[in-house]
């Protein structure tokens, strides 16, 4: 440790203030398209690399460049890594919102802000630091025209010294930021250095935050969902992909792309995949729904405008029964609303998307391991009960950088489903494509392309017999939407069961699902030691339920359903699926702000339905 | 008992040893005299003639009476019959899937020109391998008789409905788009349609002909441009066509003057004697523009438009490997542990 550090620390504690070792929310403010990218990056990897649990939201605009911009960074020695409501130290940096951001802190906070911003006179119950950016960024980066993205790395070196983060990691992550450019790092890294030794010599330590080594994040990993959905899908055996480009998905598939390129490339120099951006969602889900006919593993990725839009399809692939997937990574919307912005708002839609009677498997990740493991989970599915498989992420999830133990390697192996081959038919003489010879509601189906006289058959909607003939034939017809809802409960039984935790002494039950998981569990914590609360939880990992869901209703006499969402939507899904008796037993505590669950809106609101 | 037996002579086969029956589908349950039906007895014949396995084409297809067709030839295929205007992106994806297929799409002129416009023009694009026949009536035959984007300036409906919107040429949209084959024929052009269909087959990039076929229910009456009888008194081919298939070994004399000939993917051979003088199917720019003349000349031109055997067809661009996609094993398409092992590292 630095001698200038003991010097700080001394000047920290005025007023008999305590401190607040790893436990805080810092926030930085910027300007969207102004490079503070990888500033927030090299700040949130330097608390990681230094053992303490961290988590990093982006809230975005929905602009390419010159709207604002928040970062948040969470370092919590619990490992509570959901976002946290109040905002302990601001790094002020967009003009037009500063006075707002420092208005609404609450008392005790910290801001560090651009000198010409002259923040400090807003308010008397804040520590104030001011940095004199443009004075600061002149020697260290001789280019004008760089200074702008140089300057954010400033901060990074201002906050390391304040914080008392170690300037190794800071180097650390800078140079694993820009692996490949090591004049960017030089440069980035004497930015850096420039706001350390600014705050060393000018500023003096007055608020109590302070990161301190831990071991809480030996060997783990930093990746965001979508990132870790791509390598899902990529170990999943992925062999075909379209896309049509919507935030937040779009991340997805150009991971995907990269990844692919690396290690999908035959050692004849040869694609194993084939990857095509489409005109719109509608082909995207036309190809995965062509090649999953004829027997690739195919995917698409996209959000809710998307999904609307694939709804046709959707049904085809319901009553067709051809496999797919599709990641449909939650947003607000429709069109301009908040695009940018996460949301757990497709869940009803996407469960019976289409017309007529349809019901789609979704598959439901709440972190960034899930949405590797489900990949293959999804595949498997999919080719199995020849159908759709939706895995529903969100924004939050897709789009942020999560800390996660290394993902395992799949062990489930590749399942085709049931798919009749030249040699079967051979041995067969013939087949019913859509008879329920297994008792599962599942059919056998052969591939295009397979060379028996007996091999095709003829693909359409709902009118078709057990030989996929025309039929309009009242008895054919129900038969068959008997068949498919057979299906359907098969597949209670073999999708992802849900999490459970019981404490043995809770009358009341949450149901949450997704990235609500991270605000839960610490929502579970406050409520047993600020109320007395205690509480048993379930988080939902797929749809159709599995017996459990409604184990847990059943054995508790309130049940909380949280979710993002204005209207309840699983809750719904819930109460078409439990005993009508139970339905009165659900509680909705339901979010719609466009920002990530946090632990303490949960406590306040079921503490206050509970009646404390 | 007989002294002489009475053989019965074995049916005919194609080089495959397939007979015709081979290539038959169920019994049509569109409009006795509807053009589609006469579109689906040629592709019978010219699948047979090519020897085609019938277990390697699908036959993808959108929604009308057209996009039923497929129910009613090749039953030894796989069929899709998809969704409204959607036949592009399923057949797209088989392909990819199993880029071995040979695929024969079915539209109509609703189902391409209006509702599926927009993956038309995408498909066109890609030059995917594929053989798209637009069976085209001028209405909409399974909704009863609206008039569709292809229907003429001044055609009339039965109702007496007078079109005043210009059709959509969809031959010169392909052209302009960049379809490699590209022509229009008409189901009653026995001779035509199935020497293009024939060149169809032996072509790798897409294929785009347009194949006027009334309606008798609903298009088939005086005012219509979409008639038999409009057709028979103004098509006006610009060749006369002759496709020599690669596997027959004959050689035929033509005139370098009077006739173009093509050697297709295949090395069969189109040859394209010219009713038109100074006709060229490679010039592209040429071709749009004789389109257009056509129209305002009041001529329904049919032929071999357009065709470019060089072009780089979609599957050559994505560089696959040879094999299809759909059957990969496990070993080709999951990565080993120790690929993940060294992205997890790398995120460490
Ligand atoms: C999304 C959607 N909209 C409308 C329809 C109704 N519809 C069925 S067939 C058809 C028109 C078919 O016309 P065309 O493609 O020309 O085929 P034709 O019957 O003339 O051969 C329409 C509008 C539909 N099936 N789906
Ligand atoms: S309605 Fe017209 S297009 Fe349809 S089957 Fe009858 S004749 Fe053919
Ligand atoms: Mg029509």
């Amino acid at each position: 440790m630095a001698t200038t550090d003991v010097a700080l620390r001394q000047a920290t504690g005025q007023a008999g203030q305590k401190r607040v070792v790893n436990n805080m929310s810092i926030q930085v403010a910027t300007v969207n398209g102004s490079g503070s990218q990888s500033s927030n990056s090299v700040l949130l990897r330097s608390i990681f690399q230094m053992g303490v649990p961290v988590s990093g939201k982006n809230l975005f605009p929905s602009n390419i460049a010159g709207l604002p911009t928040w970062y948040t960074i969470r370092a919590n020695k619990d490992g509570y890594i959901a976002r946290k409501k109040e905002i302990d130290f601001l790094v002020a940096m967009n003009a037009e919102t500063a006075k707002e951001d420092v208005m609404s802190l609450a008392a005790g906070a910290a801001v560090l802000y651009d000198e010409p911003l002259g923040l400090d006179k807003l308010r008397n119950d804040l520590t104030f630091y001011s940095v004199p950016y443009d004075k600061l960024v002149a020697p260290v980066c001789p280019e004008a025209k760089l200074r702008k993205l140089v300057k954010n790395m400033i901060y990074v070196g201002v906050v390391a010294k304040l914080l008392d983060i170690d300037m190794a990691q800071v180097e650390k992550a800078i140079r694993k930021q820009f692996a490949t450019k090591q004049k960017a790092a030089n440069l980035n890294f004497a930015a850096a250095k420039a706001g350390y030794d600014y705050a060393a010599s000018s500023l003096t330590k007055q608020d109590p935050y302070f990161i301190q080594p831990m071991d809480k994040t030996a060997g783990k990993i930093i990746i965001d969902g979508n990132s870790a959905a791509a390598l899902g899908s990529m170990f999943a055996g992925v062999t075909v992909v379209t896309w049509y480009p919507i935030t937040p998905s779009s991340s997805l598939v150009e991971t995907l792309i990269d990844y692919m390129k690396e290690y999908r490339i035959g050692k004849d120099g040869k694609a194993t995949f084939a990857i095509v951006q489409a005109e719109d969602e509608l082909a995207a889900i036309g190809m995965v729904l062509g090649a999953g006919w004829a027997g690739a593993r195919s995917m698409t990725a996209t959000a809710g405008p998307g999904i609307s839009l694939m709804a046709e399809f959707a049904g085809l692939s319901y009553y067709a029964e051809v496999p797919g997937v599709i990641w449909n990574i939650q947003r607000v919307g429709p069109s301009t609303g908040l695009p940018t912005r996460t949301s757990q708002g497709d869940i009803l839609s996407t469960a019976v998307l289409s017309h007529g009677d349809t019901k789609h498997i979704m598959l439901i990740p709440n972190s960034v391991a899930e949405c590797f493991s489900m990949a293959t989970d999804a595949f498997n599915l999919a080719e199995q009960f020849q159908t759709l498989v939706f895995v529903m992420s969100d924004l939050d999830l897709g789009m942020n950088n999560w800390m996660s133990d290394p993902f395992e390697y799949p062990t489930t192996p590749i399942n085709r489903g049931k798919v009749l081959t030249k040699e079967d038919l051979n041995r067969l003489g013939s087949f019913s494509r859509y008879k329920d010879v297994d008792g599962d509601g599942i059919g056998y189906r052969t591939l295009p392309g397979t060379e028996h006289p007996a091999a095709a058959y003829f693909t359409r909607g709902t009118g078709h017999n057990e030989q996929s003939q025309y039929s309009e034939r009242p008895d054919d017809f129900e038969r068959n939407m008997e068949r498919i809802n057979k299906k359907f409960e098969t597949a209670r039984s073999f999708v992802p069961r849900p999490e459970v935790i019981t404490t043995g002494k809770a009358k009341l039950g949450i149901i949450a699902y997704g990235t609500s998981h991270w605000g839960i569990i610490e929502s579970r914590d406050q409520l047993r030691n600020e109320y007395g609360i205690e509480t048993d939880y379930l988080r939902l990992r797929a749809y159709p339920f599995t017996r459990e869901v409604h184990e847990f209703i059943e054995k508790h006499d309130r049940v909380y359903v949280v979710e993002q969402n204005r209207d309840a939507q699983m809750l719904s899904l819930l109460k078409l699926d439990i005993k009508p008796e139970l339905v009165t037993r659900l509680r909705s505590i339901a979010h719609i702000h466009g920002l990530p669950l946090d632990a303490r809106s949960v406590t306040d609101e079921l503490s206050s339905m509970e009646g404390k | 008992m007989a002294t002489t037996p009475t053989s019965t002579p074995a049916p005919k086969t194609n080089r495959i040893g397939l007979t015709v029956l081979d290539y038959r589908g169920g019994k049509t349950t569109l409009c006795a005299g509807c053009g589609h039906n006469a579109i689906s007895e040629r592709i019978i014949d010219a699948m047979y003639e090519m020897g085609v396995p019938p277990e390697r084409v699908i036959k993808p297809s959108g929604i009308g009476c057209s996009s039923k067709s497929p129910a009613y030839f090749m039953s030894r295929s796989h069929s899709f019959n998809a969704v409204h205007g959607r036949m592009p992106s399923i057949a797209t994806g088989a392909v990819l899937a199993n880029q071995k297929l040979i695929a024969l799409g079915v539209s109509g002129d609703g189902d391409t020109a209006s509702i599926g416009v927009g993956q038309f023009v995408h498909l066109m694009r890609r030059n995917l391998p594929i053989i798209y026949i637009i069976e085209d009536n001028g209405v909409y035959g399974l909704t009863k008789g609206q008039f569709s984007a292809t229907a003429d300036l001044g055609s009339k409906l039965k109702t007496g409905v007078i079109n005043d919107l210009p059709p959509i040429d969809t031959c010169a949209m392909a052209i302009t788009l960049g379809a490699t084959f590209v022509g229009r024929s008409f189901s009653g052009d026995k001779r035509q349609l199935h020497a293009m269909l024939k060149a169809a087959i032996a072509h790798k990039g897409t294929v785009m002909i347009d194949v006027v076929s009334p309606c008798v229910t609903f298009n088939d009456h005086e005012g219509s441009t979409k008639s038999y009888k409009y057709m028979k008194d103004h098509e006006e081919p610009i060749q006369d066509i002759n496709f020599i298939p690669a596997f027959e070994e004959i050689s035929v004399e033509y005139d370098p003057g009077a006739t173009v000939q093509v050697t297709m993917h295949d090395g069969s051979r189109l040859q394209l004697h010219k009713l038109e003088e100074d006709y060229d199917p490679t010039d592209r720019i040429r071709a749009i523009s004789r389109l257009h003349e056509a129209h305002e000349n009041n001529e329904v031109l049919t032929g071999v438009f357009y065709v470019n055997t060089k072009a780089p067809s979609f599957i050559d661009m994505l560089d696959m490997t040879p094999e299809p996609l759909a059957t990969l094993p496990e070993s080709v398409v999951r990565p080993g542990r120790e690929v993940l092992e060294q992205v997890m590292e790398g995120l460490r």
